[in-house]
C-alpha cells in the first residue's frame, strides 16, 4: 500500500500525475510536462516535494565513531554545518546504500537516505551500532522540499529570517525562518544547478510549498515532478542506488573513489575492498550516435557484430537540455576510455555509442 | 480533448483516415499523445514494409518510456512522416495532423470506433 507525503492534495491540485515511487504516490511531472519542468530548473528554477526521502540521527560519544564505521568517507575534518555525501557499504563492498551526512556537532549527525532505501538502512545501521550511540529514524517528522534553479538563491533570499542561507556548496544552516516556516536548509541537490534542500515539520511543508511556489511565480518558478528529477540528474550524471550502484556494485566501480577513504581506519567494506584492487570494470558516460534511446540494462557490446555482451546500461534517456540521449553503463575498464565505441542493444538494434567525459552537463 | 469525427479510432489509441477505399493515414489520439507525455522519439517503418491490422507498426518514446503504436490496417507503408524523425514533438502539438504512415493496398481493417465510440471509452477509462 502507498504512502503519501502531505503534498499529496496539493499535488493534485497542480495538476500532478500521480504514480508510486520508492513506496510513496508522487507526481511523476504536473501539467508543463517532463521537458518544460527540466528546462525550468536548467534555466529559472523548479520545485520538488521530496518528503518521500529518509532522514535518520547519530546522536551520542560514539556517533562519530559509528559514522566513519559505516560509512566509506572520512569524517574527520567535517566542521558543523557541513554536508558530506558517502556511500554505505556491505562486507563485500556492494553498497547498502549512498545518502547525505549533515554535522549538527561532534556528537549529533542527521543523515539523509533514499526514500527506497529507508528501512533497510535502518536496520543495517541499527544492526550494527557500536558504543555508546542513539540512533533515530526521523523520517516521517520530517518533510522536504528541494528549490533548485539558477534562480534558486534570488526566490528564497527575501523569504529568510533568523539566520542567513548557507553560502558554501555543501553546507547547511540547522534553523532558520523561511516565510516564517522552520526550516533546515542546504545547498545541496540532485539535479547539477545551484539550488537549495528545505528540511521542514510535516505540519509546515504545505504552507511553505505554497509560500515557495507564490514567490517564485512572477521568476518563473514552476513545481516539478520525478520525471524531470531522473533526466536532470542523468544529464548531471549523478549516479542513483539502484541503476549505478547496488549491492552487486562497489563504488570503487562506480567511479565515487573520491568518497572511499581507504586510508581511513577499518570501516564495513574496507577488506573487501582492498582485496578486490583496482576495479576491471567502471562506469562510463555514453552519447548515442545512431539514432536511438537506451535505457537502463541494455547490453553492452564492443562491436556490432559481437555475440557476447561486455556490460550493460545502468541509466539512459534523452536529455531534454542537451538534445541528444545519453547512457551510464558499466564496462571493462580496457574499454572505458573516452572515444571508445560501443554498441547497446536496444530492443534488438544495436546502436552505436561512444564513450564520453563525465558529467554530460556541468552548469 | 479531441475527438476529430472525420476518423475512425483504435481502443489502443490509434487513428485512421481512408483517403479512399485502399490508402489511409494512421496516427495516435490526442488521448494518447497526452498519456504518454512529451514524446521525443519516434521510430517509424521504411517505405514499402508491410503492416498488419492489430500488430505494432512504431513505437514513439516519451522521456521515461517506449510505446508500441499499432497499426490499423493492413497494406503496404506507401509513405512515413519524415518531418517525426526531427520533431516527435509534433505528435503532441498536432495529433491529427502529424500523421505518421500512409499505407497504400489496404486489404482489411482492425476493429474501429466511431469518434462517439471513442469519446465514450475514454470517458468509461477515466
Amino acid at each position: 500500500m502507498e504512502l503519501k507525503t502531505p503534498l499529496y492534495d496539493a499535488h493534485l491540485a497542480a495538476g500532478g500525475k500521480i504514480v508510486p515511487f520508492g513506496g510513496y504516490l508522487l507526481p511523476v511531472q504536473y501539467g508543463a510536462g517532463v521537458i518544460a519542468e527540466h528546462m525550468a530548473v536548467r534555466t529559472k528554477a523548479g520545485l520538488f516535494d521530496v518528503s518521500h526521502m529518509g532522514e535518520l540521527m547519530l546522536k551520542g560519544k560514539d556517533a562519530f565513531r559509528n559514522l566513519q564505521h559505516l560509512l566509506t568517507n572520512d569524517f574527520t575534518t567535517m566542521a558543523a554545518g557541513d554536508c558530506r555525501y558517502s556511500p554505505m557499504c556491505y562486507p563485500t563492498g556492494g553498497v547498502v546504500d549512498d545518502l547525505l551526512v549533515y554535522k549538527y556537532a561532534d556528537d549529533d549527525f542527521l543523515l539523509v537516505v533514499n526514500a527506497s532505501n529507508r528501512h533497510k538502512d535502518a536496520e543495517w545501521i541499527r544492526s550494527h551500532l557500536l558504543g555508546e550511540v542513539d540512533f533515530k529514524d526521523i523520517s516521517d517528522q520530517t518533510a522536504q522540499l528541494a528549490l533548485q534553479g539558477p534562480l534558486a538563491h534570488e526566490i528564497l533570499a527575501p523569504l529568510v529570517s533568523g539566520g542567513a542561507l548557507p553560502e558554501k556548496y555543501y553546507s547547511f544552516a540547522p534553523y532558520l525562518e523561511i516565510a516564517g516556516i522552520r526550516c533546515l536548509v542546504s545547498r545541496t541537490g540532485y539535479t547539477g544547478e545551484d539550488g537549495y534542500e528545505l528540511y521542514c515539520s510535516p505540519e509546515d511543508v504545505t504552507d511553505l510549498w505554497n509560500q515557495l511556489l507564490e514567490a517564485g511565480e512572477p521568476l518563473g518558478l514552476i513545481p516539478c515532478g520525478l520525471g524531470a528529477r531522473d533526466t536532470l540528474r542523468l544529464e548531471a550524471a549523478m549516479p542513483l542506488y539502484g541503476h549505478e550502484m547496488d549491492e552487486n556494485i562497489t563504488p570503487l566501480e562506480t567511479g565515487l573513489g573520491f568518497f572511499v577513504k581507504m586510508d581511513k581506519e577499518d570501516f564495513i567494506g574496507k577488506a573487501a575492498m582492498a582485496a578486490q584492487g583496482k576495479p576491471s570494470r567502471k562506469r562510463v558516460g555514453l552519447k548515442l550516435k545512431d539514432r536511438g534511446i537506451a535505457r537502463d540494462a541494455c547490453s553492452v557490446y564492443a562491436s556490432a557484430e559481437a555475440a557476447e555482451a561486455v556490460g550493460r546500461t545502468t541509466s539512459g534517456t534523452h536529455c531534454p537540455y542537451l538534445g541528444y540521449a545519453v547512457a551510464m553503463a558499466l564496462v571493462p575498464v580496457d574499454l572505458a576510455a573516452p572515444g571508445t565505441a560501443l554498441w547497446i542493444d536496444v530492443r534488438g538494434r544495436r546502436l552505436q555509442a561512444e564513450v564520453v567525459r563525465l558529467p554530460f552537463y556541468k552548469r | 480533448m479531441e475527438f476529430p469525427k472525420d476518423v475512425l479510432y483504435m481502443k489502443s489509441h490509434e487513428w485512421v483516415k481512408f483517403l479512399d477505399d485502399k490508402t489511409a493515414l494512421v496516427g495516435i489520439s490526442d488521448h494518447a499523445q497526452s498519456e504518454l507525455g512529451d514524446l521525443v522519439f519516434v521510430n517509424l517503418p521504411l517505405p514499402e514494409d508491410t503492416v498488419t491490422a492489430g500488430e505494432p507498426f512504431a513505437d514513439v518514446e516519451s522521456v521515461k518510456a517506449v510505446s508500441d503504436v499499432y497499426c490499423p490496417v493492413t497494406g503496404m507503408v506507401a509513405e512515413i512522416n519524415e518531418a517525426l524523425l526531427d520533431k516527435p514533438e509534433l505528435l503532441n502539438q498536432d495529433p491529427y495532423g502529424a500523421w505518421m504512415i500512409k499505407v497504400t493496398q489496404v486489404t482489411d481493417h482492425a476493429d474501429l470506433l466511431s469518434a462517439e465510440e471513442y469519446e465514450k471509452l475514454i470517458a468509461e477509462e477515466a
